[in-house]
């Protein structure tokens, strides 16, 4: 089952609608609830980094038997140093994304600490895609 | 403790999810940060918090809490009690703030998450 939605950067009203789909489906079809909110963890915190740092993303979920492929592809500013942007407290969030609730540099950590697989390309000036996977059992 | 002695205590009153007024909850944390509270591994909690927003309720929704306390009597809009209704969420909104309302319920008992 593949499932998809459009985002958009700044709509900070709708940001985690996706995530919220997505976890609906799970729990319809009897994934582990321990898992589930990993993934929606993981999910929710890449959906909101979309909706902080992008122009518009697309979020692609591709649910097998076994696991669920997440991918969030982005047209953005990108990310110019992934390693940094990694470590736990670094963020370029502006005030108004701290004034959401986010942007203390714990988002990226997060996505790793609840994913199987977590990969992340970007090219600066164009955009960021990020591809996460988590096994069902 | 009982919710309706969270409500009691903090001088609250419930703003949506009134059915979950006789459950208890043992553990609460309180934060303003969304990404604090998406590394709890445990459910079963009382999240107080001044922010009072969408994201608040997406982040309750996505780490499968069921109880969420406003604090400094903060405006809860509709489009957040239907978030809250649709994902079985009880809200509370106390005058009080977050330190105050943190000081009362762990000293009546509730336990810190950490």
């Amino acid at each position: 089952m593949t499932l998809q939605f459009n985002v958009e950067g700044g709509d900070f009203a709708r940001a985690g609608y996706a995530s919220s789909q997505i976890k609906k489906i799970l729990k319809e079809i009897g994934v582990d609830p321990d898992v589930i909110k990993h993934v929606v963890v993981a999910l929710y915190e890449a959906e909101v980094n979309i909706v902080a740092h992008a122009y518009h993303g697309v979020i692609t979920a591709d649910i097998e038997k076994e696991g669920i492929r997440i991918v969030l592809d982005d047209a953005g500013p990108g990310i110019p140093d992934i390693p940094r942007a990694m470590e736990r407290g670094y963020s370029t969030a502006s005030p108004e994304v701290r004034e959401m609730g986010f942007g203390a540099g714990m988002g990226l950590p997060n996505m790793k600490d609840n994913t199987d697989s977590l990969d992340i390309e970007s090219v600066v000036g164009k955009g960021t895609k990020v591809t996460m996977y988590n096994k069902f059992e | 403790m009982k919710l309706s002695e969270i409500v009691r205590l903090t001088g609250g009153t419930v703003v949506c999810g009134e059915r979950h007024i006789d459950e208890n909850v043992d553990y609460a944390f309180a934060s303003d940060l969304m990404s604090d509270v998406l590394t709890l591994r445990i459910t079963d909690f009382l999240l107080i918090t001044g922010l009072a927003n969408v994201q608040a309720m997406r982040t309750a929704e996505m780490s499968d809490l069921k109880y969420l306390l406003f604090a400094r009597g903060k405006q809860v809009t509709d489009d957040m009690v239907e978030l809250a209704d649709e994902n079985g969420i009880m809200i509370i909104s106390t005058p009080y703030s977050v330190f105050r309302t943190s000081g009362i319920l762990y000293g009546a008992g509730l336990k810190p998450v950490y």
